[in-house]
């Protein structure tokens, strides 16, 4: 299936940026200039890349914990998220939200939250809202292998089927409840089973293939779009990182207790390293435009940790402002 | 039109409802039972007929992911008013509530807000007992970027109502079942009562009672009976308990020397104990006798109509506490 240059492009460049943005924090957490927890997303990049790219700014975008890529590919600026992971008054949230609150309405960006399954029910509303409205807008909702253990995300799924709301169910399926394998939380690791008795259609995706999420993706979104009902699509990744920080369950604490066997498999099968390999060996892309991709990445991501580090600090005189609007 | 149409307390609701459901097509009503008349009492009638299932949703029962979506929908541009018929059933609810919309705004940098109206209906008496019995008002209350309002009234019912649903923040909008038969007049047009701000129901200068929802109709009652005996008693209804018209506790607080709190939830850090601390911090000087606390005792409903009876003050306790307050011997 032939794709255009501009998006290939577009995909690889999302995927750096994300990659790059989020390992320059790896120096400032350990040296402890960043203390917000963060939940680095290296390694799930091509799910963010590849499903937000079907999507417009209308379209309302629910993250969670792990939020970083997903700001990103829905098109927030990596410089007032960079400013917020280093708490400043630039930030997206002013400083007062952390790496875990990440907002951009104006992109449909709607909001980040770590509360395990939070935001599921804030997108099931967000769809509603756009089906009350008649609008041809559509909701996502990411969350990971964990939150299958909530109940609200069932009664999501009810509801959603139910009113056959516009709504993606975007499982980011990383094998890990923070320090808890997947065999240990549940009977069975395919997660998408969980949502056929709603009757809502699923599809599992290699979420390191990066073409294959936005093929499925695209799938989805025209499905959404033309008021056929939610869908569940479970994307099956892996996190290169800990659960918290650079290698830990808890961050700064080297506490990472995965298998060295498995990350390396993993590692082999990075997101990136596997479309340069297609894009070379396909020829869509030389080496030196590759680089130059990665320039361009690289700048931006200077760029933005300059802008974060030397902005203001929120004023201790404002601590009780934006309580109530 | 009529001057002195009467209207229940559930009606005024209703009429809250149906006007701002007409004027401003963001707002729709969600929750258990708005098809169903014995689930939220007439406060829905009509509705479904004018507006259609869009608009007017009956859902599962789910309360978590209905109050979440909710929230969303208030944050994707909408104005939602979500309903449950009984508010022991919105401790299903606590995360998007008090996670999610109460923390919004602050924790994303103003940059969102939530304005939806979370509708909690207290269901007492009845032998209905613990699970369906509760005034939860203070667990919402304690939490920042929450507003509460508990109207007393038909007329603060319908005007409290318009102004949560107009607010751009959540707001948790309680009201009491043994309300809903009281009448009084309700001006037929749309009018909004303000959030934080308590009225004085009867003035007095011997004692200052605080009084909140079906409380400050006791309370009333107990400063008529109380009229009799030579003692002037100052009524205030909060209207709404967060934010707490401070303001105008005091200044009563100032005026009487004398103060007691009365509530429909339980004593230990509750409505009635914010109401003493609050007095004791910025009106000590001016006390003349201790605070007393009328409220449940700290324990869960009772099925029992016996033990109902006891476990529920009413006038006479607001009377008995009041006397003993008057006689205790000034500083």
């Amino acid at each position: 299936m032939a794709q255009s240059l501009y998006l290939l492009k577009h995909l690889y460049l999302t995927m750096l940026r994300i990659r790059l943005c989020e390992e320059s924090l790896v120096e400032p957490i350990m040296s402890g200039k960043i203390r917000t927890p963060c939940h680095l997303y290296s390694g799930e990049e091509a799910v963010a890349a590849g499903l937000c790219v079907s999507l417009t700014d209308d379209d309302y975008l629910f993250g969670n914990h792990r939020s970083h890529g997903h700001f990103l590919a829905k098109g927030g600026s990596m410089q007032e998220m960079m400013a917020e992971i280093f708490c400043r008054e630039t930030g997206c949230s002013l400083g007062r939200g952390g790496s875990m609150h990440l907002i951009a309405p104006e992109v449909g960006m709607m909001g980040s939250a770590p509360i395990v399954a939070g935001t599921i029910s804030l997108a099931l509303g967000a769809a509603l809202a756009a089906s009350i409205r008649k609008e041809k807008r559509i909701a996502v909702t990411f969350f990971g292998d964990g939150a299958a253990g909530e109940g609200v995300l069932y009664e999501s799924m009810n509801f959603a089927s139910l009113k056959k709301l516009p709504l993606i169910f975007a499982c980011e399926n990383n094998f890990y409840a923070t320090h808890l394998p997947i065999r240990e939380c549940r009977k069975t690791s395919e997660i998408y089973r969980i949502a056929e008795p709603f009757c809502i259609k699923t599809v599992v995706v290699d979420g390191n293939d990066v073409l294959a999420v936005y093929e499925a993706g695209k799938e989805a979104v025209e499905q959404c779009r033309s008021g056929k009902g939610p869908i569940f699509m479970e994307f099956l990744t892996y996190r290169f990182r800990g659960h918290v920080g650079p290698d830990d369950n808890i961050q700064g604490s080297h506490t990472d207790i995965r298998p060295k066997e498995e990350v390396e498999e993993w590692l082999r099968r990075d997101p990136i390293l596997l479309f340069e390999e297609y894009l070379l060996d396909n020829k869509l892309f030389d080496i030196a435009a590759l680089e130059n991709i990665r320039k361009e990445a690289e700048q931006e991501v200077a760029l933005a940790l300059d802008f974060a580090q030397n902005s203001a600090t929120p004023k201790s005189e404002e601590l009780t402002a934006y309580v109530c609007r | 039109m009529s001057a002195d149409r009467k209207l229940p307390y559930s009606l005024a609701i209703n009429e809250a409802l149906h006007q701002m459901m007409a004027a401003d097509s963001s707002v729709f009503l969600i929750g258990q039972g708005v098809k169903s008349p014995w689930y939220v009492g007439n406060t829905a009638q009509g509705l479904l007929e004018k507006f259609g299932d869009t608009r007017v949703i009956d859902t599962p029962v789910s309360e978590n992911a209905i109050t979440g979506a909710a929230v969303g929908a208030a944050l994707a541009g909408m104005r939602p008013v979500v309903v449950h018929p009984r508010m022991d059933f919105m401790l299903y609810a606590f995360d998007p509530i008090i996670n999610e919309a109460a923390n919004w705004h602050y924790m994303n940098g103003a940059k969102s807000c939530a304005p939806v109206v979370i509708w909690g209906i207290i269901n007492r008496g009845g032998e209905q007992a613990a699970q369906h019995s509760q005034a939860l008002h203070a667990l919402f209350a304690h939490i920042p970027g929450l507003k509460v309002v508990m109207p007393a009234t038909p007329f603060d019912a319908k005007g409290l109502m318009i102004s949560a649903i107009k607010d751009d923040n959540p707001v948790i909008y309680i009201d009491d079942r043994w309300l809903y038969k009281t009448e009084e007049h309700v001006p037929e047009e749309p009018y909004t009562v303000p959030i934080g701000k308590g009225i004085i129901r009867k003035t007095g200068k011997d004692i200052t009672i605080v009084s909140v929802s079906y409380m400050a109709i006791e309370a009333v009652k107990a400063a008529e009976a109380l009229k009799d005996k030579g003692i002037d008693v100052e009524v205030i209804d909060v209207r709404t308990v967060k934010p707490l018209d401070y303001d105008l506790i005091f200044k009563s607080v100032r005026k009487t020397g004398r103060l007691v709190t009365a509530d429909v939830g339980w004593k230990s850090f509750g409505f009635a104990a914010e109401i003493a601390a609050f007095v004791c911090e910025k009106a000590f000087k001016y006390l003349k006798a201790p605070i007393v606390r009328i409220t449940l005792p700290d324990v869960p409903a009772p099925a029992s109509s016996v033990l109902e009876n006891i476990y529920y003050p009413n006038s006479d306790d607001i009377i008995k506490a009041i006397e003993e307050v008057i006689q205790c011997p000034t500083k």
